[in-house]
């Protein structure tokens, strides 16, 4: 049923990003699409994987931003997947209940039995976190690995999403947002996590880290500026006039 | 975004077939039509043919057109689902007011007003598919769904026109409504069309990345290096100066030339009033088609912001 859950998840799942961390390695994206193409979710098709138009479906991209300039110009690698919002309207336009939100922990599925292809929820999703997969014809779209978290023959600590395990510097979190007491509902607090595009309403349970603030100095006994490396007189200084400096 | 032919064919041709429907059923209902039974055939088998000629070719854009019914069953939360629902509810009245005109000759004028107005409910919710959705500022506005009722009468109202001449009955009303129709259709569309210039954009990159505390945020790396359905789907672009000739090629098919058409058709008699009837329905058509083309081609998608467009 594409109705929304009539009252609030008791449980939030979801990720916190943190961009100051990030690398860019899209490790992330690789361990998802690698997991994800298989199992029950599976295929995550590619069209063409090795020919010039090569292209497919991946339920998590890796984008890359130059953010600010001067002294506080920066670049920003920027994971964006689906962000599992409360308002999630790709599930209300769904005309076939193939879309639907949990009602336990608040996680966006799609029934690929009952999914028609039309593209609508896509439309509907602000951030383009859902992608018509070409080979099998239905809406893809990240699941945060259902098939692991859910899946109580494997150990507790490998009940997380493929992007979260695998990254190597520990800038994915995954937890309940529900609970102010979780450690990502912690992050969230101590770093001033936020939501992405505010204005649409759609109110995403995944939160973003900020960059943290550039350091000013370059700390501690360090010279305030470098040493001239043209000093008047000696060896350096006769190696530079001959080399023609001013 | 991008412009699907199925998507264009179907708003175009269904939505012709609801207008004439609902013109239909409303003046036969008023006893304003010529009761005879091949012109009830010609009407409504024509009507009901573009409505189904649309319907067909909506499935085209699926990629399970077998799982087609099941869009039926969501009707309390999607329009598009209720769309589906009120294009099949308006065959029932519509076929039993059919057989009533053409089979005893007999016009059920609460057949045809029920049909009426399921044709400009179901006109409205193919309107609010694109109205409800709030990542594309050109489609969220009430100007969405009234300029396709308005583009629904007017091409309607051109084929009632056409076959009235066909049937040559001179109907000077028939004629007046078909250039109302066309004046408050394109009324309708310069709304919109100044809504898209007016309509404020509160998304931007920086709100997309959350990163307008440090400044402006730039594309650097893309996420991957061909096209994907994203860029496919929402990264479609139309120069605007390419935007502006076809918005004048909207107007001289959809407006002027029908209006130019008809304007003769109140002075003419005799057989060539066919073809020119016929010529200014196509030319409407026509027009229609090009508008529907750039409402999906105008149309940006706040997707788009984290691929480099500065506004949605």
């Amino acid at each position: 049923m594409t109705m929304l859950p009539k009252e609030a998840p008791p449980k939030r799942l979801g990720l916190v990003i943190d961009l100051d961390t990030c690398v860019g390695c899209h490790a992330c994206a690789v361990a998802c699409k690698e997991w994800n193409t298989g199992g029950a979710m599976g295929p995550l098709s590619d069209i063409d994987p090795y020919g010039a138009k090569a292209r497919g479906s991946w339920l998590n991209r890796i984008h890359g931003f130059e953010v600010g300039s001067g002294h506080e110009g920066r670049s920003v690698y920027f994971p964006k997947s689906c962000l599992h919002c409360a308002n999630a309207e790709c599930v209300t336009v769904c005309p076939t209940g193939a879309s639907y939100k949990r009602e336990e922990d608040g996680i966006v599925l799609v029934d690929e039995d009952l999914c028609i292809g039309c593209g609508l929820c896509a439309w509907a999703c602000p951030y383009g976190a859902r992608e018509l997969d070409e080979g099998s014809g239905v809406m893809k779209k990240c699941t945060l690995c259902v098939d692991r978290i859910d899946n109580t023959h494997l150990s507790e600590d490998e009940r997380l999403p493929a992007c979260v395990s695998v990254c190597p510097v520990s800038a994915r979190h995954f937890g309940d947002l529900a609970d102010p007491e979780s450690k990502v509902s912690r992050l969230v607090a101590e770093r001033g996590g936020f939501d992405l595009m505010p204005e649409t309403g759609y109110a995403p349970t995944n939160k973003y880290l900020p960059p943290r603030p550039k350091r000013d100095s370059i700390g501690e006994g360090a010279p305030a500026t470098l040493e001239p490396v043209s000093p008047e007189g000696g060896f350096l200084g006769w190696l530079d006039r001959r080399l023609g400096g001013a | 975004m991008h412009p699907t032919f199925s998507i264009i064919f179907f708003t175009s041709t269904s939505g012709a077939g609801y207008g004439l429907l609902a013109l239909a059923g409303a003046f036969g209902a008023g006893g304003l039509l010529p009761p005879e039974r091949g012109f009830g055939a010609a009407l409504l088998g024509l009507a009901l043919a573009l409505v189904s000629l649309g319907l067909i070719a909506s499935t085209f854009h699926l990629r399970h057109p077998e799982r087609a019914w099941r869009s039926l069953s969501q009707w309390r939360s999607s329009w598009l689902s209720r769309e589906a629902v009120a294009a099949l509810l308006t065959y029932l009245p519509a076929l039993a007011f059919a057989a009533g005109w053409v089979g005893f000759e007999a016009i059920w004028g609460w057949l045809g007003i029920l049909g009426a107005l399921l044709a400009l409910a179901t006109l409205i919710c193919t309107g609010m598919i694109y109205a409800s959705l709030k990542p594309i500022r050109a489609w969220h506005t009430p100007w969405v769904p009234a300029s396709y009722l308005g583009f629904a009468l007017m091409t309607g109202a051109l084929w009632l026109i056409a076959l009235l001449s066909a049937f040559g009955v001179q109907a000077n009303g028939a004629l007046a409504l078909a250039l109302a129709s066309s004046a408050l259709a394109w009324a309708l569309k310069a709304g919109h069309w100044r809504h898209l210039e007016r309509a404020p954009n509160p998304s931007s990159p920086e709100t997309a990345t959350g990163l307008g505390r440090f400044g402006s945020v730039r594309p650097l790396d893309p996420p991957h290096t061909g096209e994907n359905y994203l860029t496919h789907e929402m990264g479609f672009q139309i120069a605007r100066k390419h935007a502006a000739k076809l918005r004048r090629l909207a107007l001289l098919f959809g407006l002027l030339l029908p209006a130019g058409l008809i304007l003769i058709l109140f002075f003419a008699e005799g057989w060539w009033t066919v073809p020119i009837a016929f010529a200014a329905a196509f030319s409407g058509m026509l027009g229609v088609v090009i508008e529907r083309w750039l409402f999906f081609a105008e149309a940006k998608h706040t997707t788009a912001l984290y691929y480099g467009e500065r506004r949605a």
